[in-house]
């Protein structure tokens, strides 16, 4: 049971209330993209020259691909040359070395977000790492987690500090060939988090990222690698939210999980990217590849509660490589007004034993496009697989559309692969019997899909359940007549 | 309390009340009985407001307010109830944070103080014992996968913790055995004070053994034919609905 607090009550009286604008100078590339953009954007960061290589070859692969156009998705055309690529406070130009070097602009801006950096007044429990447009600005608890022998810093941070680890690691789970957005964001990537967990240890609290846009006609792409070594245990919160502005803004990050024998990396998402107002003009432009490799024994679960963006591309998948792992896949994903979603799962089995886990619910109100595609791959090697597959599609109204593409691609006969799937609209009768009790029809539906929603949300760290659940309301705002 | 003139109500292309009329004071009960496709559950879901049926003609005024422009929420925090006669379920939507979330939402609209989470627990737990439905019934999904008895237990399980003003127990007896529906009459009639009042809406006389009503009205084909005291329900029971096709032909 959750009790309603003030803030939610305060965000719920608002549409989307993180869409401000921060006013603070920025070190910005201009717009464009060529190689001595990514020279740029490498020796801005002070990186080793197998960083500057990696880039540059993903660069050159880019220019052979095609944007892909499989998924069930209207994407204007989006010009890769108008973009910015890199944009940073400028205060902070080699990254603030602690949190009284941060400009107090920024750490105002994250308060307005309910993000507090400061010490005192942190989540207790929780490690916050604060991306800003294209560089991270704060990292909290680091002594702390030092302690452990946890490192948890931001990208470049960690490219300068622990350069074997990113060499040994970076692109292993998502190569830069892998598909169109992957390799712009290797060519590209500015910041984003690094989370390094050695054997054993269990991190002593949750992780999170938090990342803001702020800057107009800017790109994020960020770049989040987990280690997890043997036998630890990880679990990793990312919120995201940006400012509301006309044209759209692409966002292409990528994300890599790595759980080594017997490691745990439990990783929720809270993506609440700027969906466009309520004729879908602007918004985010949410196209991300996440996957996580699994060793023997080891154990990845991805929870995704999508309400944001005005487009959402992204399949976040575990390759199960190691004999006995598991994985899971747990998504929300609600779409009002005009917005766009894509994403689902793959789940690709390859050791034997090996199981799987999906329960994907979408909800779709106004005139939105709401799709789950998954793909369960169970290869010849990957005996005694198991998958189990539940979608669900909730709709409201009946301008929206909700698609399921559930693929199973079978190549080992001792093999159990479940599917279950439905569709429901909110009856008449099922909001009449919530209103009957004294609830307004917009609280009606609320409580239904929360309800619908719930196997889910319990996945969520408690820290982040209610705000999840105040963001499903405020997503469907207006979207009951 | 309750003042129904000449109303008329439809479905769809169907009419179904026709020119009723119907008055209950504070602290009355009226049983409200008639045979299948009467109207009897039509004239519950019309009092409380569901969308699917239309008044074509006439009045509702509730505690001398015309209630027929208002959503069922705010008829709800006026005081209004309805135990359902097919309770929904809500999947995912435990009982007891159904219960939180509707009492929190009339209390605001009243401005009145919240009921604190611990406080509900408590009294939940002491209402679930009244209703004969054990705890346990408040952290599954309300509803869902309930039996027939155990559904119409949930409903008298909200009217207790809601404290309506008026309420409306939609054939809440039928498919109750004789244990149930005496349970039906204990929370009734604790419940029972000069100003709450009741509509028992029923095909059987047998509640009626348990609840005395004030008035007894006889439906049929949309409208109030026949209105008497506790006697008139005694003779149903003898004679059954036939008996009022010689009585009525008067």
């Amino acid at each position: 049971m959750i009790a309603p607090n003030k803030q939610i009550n305060d965000q719920l009286s608002q549409k989307y209330w993180q869409g401000f604008h921060t006013d603070i100078d920025t070190d910005s590339l201009p717009p464009g993209l060529n190689e001595d953009v990514i020279r740029a954007i490498s020796q801005k960061k002070n990186e080793p020259k197998f960083m500057l290589d990696f880039r540059l070859k993903a660069y050159t692969h880019w220019l052979t691909m095609s944007e892909p156009d499989w998924a069930k998705l209207k994407i204007e055309p989006i010009n890769f040359q108008d973009i910015s690529y890199y944009s940073a406070p400028k205060s902070n130009k080699d990254g603030p070395k602690s949190l009284d070097e941060v400009d107090p602009e920024l750490l105002r801006t994250y308060e307005r977000l309910g993000i507090p950096l400061h010490e005192q007044k942190m989540l207790s429990g929780v490690a916050m790492d604060a991306v800003f447009d294209s560089v991270s600005v704060a990292t909290t608890f680091k002594e702390k987690l030092a302690e452990a022998g946890v490192i948890f810093c931001p990208f470049r941070e960690a490219v300068e500090k622990h350069p074997e680890l990113i060499e040994q690691y970076l692109a292993t789970v998502v190569p830069y060939r892998d598909n169109f957005y992957a390799a712009l964001n290797s060519a590209v990537f500015s910041d984003g988090s690094f989370v390094y967990i050695p054997p054993n240890v269990r991190c002593p609290m949750e992780l999170s990222t938090y990342f803001r846009i702020n800057a107009a006609n800017t790109g994020q792409f960020e770049r989040t690698l987990i280690i997890a070594d043997k036998g630890s245990h990880v679990s990793y919160l990312e919120g995201c939210t940006a400012p509301m502005r006309d044209e759209n803004q692409l966002h292409a990050a990528v994300v890599e999980l790595v759980a080594l024998e017997g490691a745990e990396i439990k990783y929720s998402t809270v993506q609440n990217w700027y969906p466009g107002d309520e004729n879908g003009k602007g918004g985010i432009y949410n196209f991300v590849t996440k996957r996580a490799m699994a060793k023997a024994h080891a154990t990845v679960s991805w929870t995704q509660i999508e309400t944001g963006s005005a487009i959402t591309w992204k399949y976040p998948s575990v390759v199960l490589q190691g004999d006995h792992s598991s994985g899971s896949f747990y998504s929300v994903t609600i779409t009002n007004n005009h917005q766009q979603a894509d994403t689902g799962t793959k789940m690709t089995h390859i050791g034997k034993h090996t199981s799987s886990r999906i329960i994907a619910k979408g909800i779709s109100a106004g005139q939105s496009q709401n799709t789950y595609r998954g793909l369960v791959k169970v290869a010849p090697t990957a005996s005694h697989a198991i998958n189990h597959t539940q979608c669900d599609s909730l709709l409201i109204g009946d301008r929206c559309s909700a698609h399921t593409f559930p693929q199973v691609n079978t190549q080992n006969a001792l093999t159990k692969v479940e599917h279950e799937a439905c569709t429901s609209k909110i009856s008449a009768d099922m909001q009449f019997y919530c209103q009957s009790r004294g609830l307004d029809s917009e609280a009606a539906v609320s409580m239904i899909v929360n309800g619908f929603c719930k196997q889910v949300l319990q996945q969520l760290p408690m820290e982040f359940a209610v705000e999840a659940q105040a963001l499903l309301e405020i997503s469907l705002e207006g979207s009951v007549g | 309390m309750l003042k129904i003139q000449s109303l008329n109500a439809s479905v769809g292309d169907k009419s179904i009340i026709k020119s009723l009329n119907l008055s209950i004071q504070p602290g009355e009960v009226h049983a409200i009985m008639g045979p299948n496709g009467s109207g009897k559950s039509t004239l519950s879901n019309v009092i409380t407001g569901h969308p699917d049926y239309q008044v074509t003609a006439g009045h509702i005024h509730y505690q001398g307010e015309d209630i027929l422009e208002m959503t069922p929420d705010v008829r709800a925090t006026k005081g209004l109830f309805m135990s359902f006669q097919y309770p929904v379920g809500l999947p995912g939507v435990t009982t007891i944070s159904f219960l939180q979330a509707v009492m929190n939402a009339q209390r605001k609209q009243r401005q009145e103080p919240l009921v604190e989470a611990t406080d509900l627990i408590a009294s939940a737990r002491v209402a679930c014992e009244q209703v004969g439905l054990p705890a346990q019934f408040l952290h599954r999904a309300l509803n869902k996968g309930f039996s027939g008895g155990e559904k119409k237990r949930a409903e008298l399980l909200q009217m207790r913790l809601l404290e309506p003003k008026l309420a409306i127990l939609d054939e809440t007896d039928s498919g109750l055995d004789i244990d149930a529906l005496k349970m039906v009459g204990t929370v009734v009639n604790e419940m029972r004070d000069n100003a709450r009042s009741f509509v028992i809406v029923t095909h059987y006389p047998r509640i009626l053994e348990y609840i005395k009503p004030d008035y007894v009205h006889v439906m049929r084909d949309g409208n109030i034919i026949k209105t008497g005291d506790a006697a008139l329900a005694n003779q149903l029971e003898k004679s059954g609905y036939a008996w009022l096709d010689d009585t009525t032909k008067d």
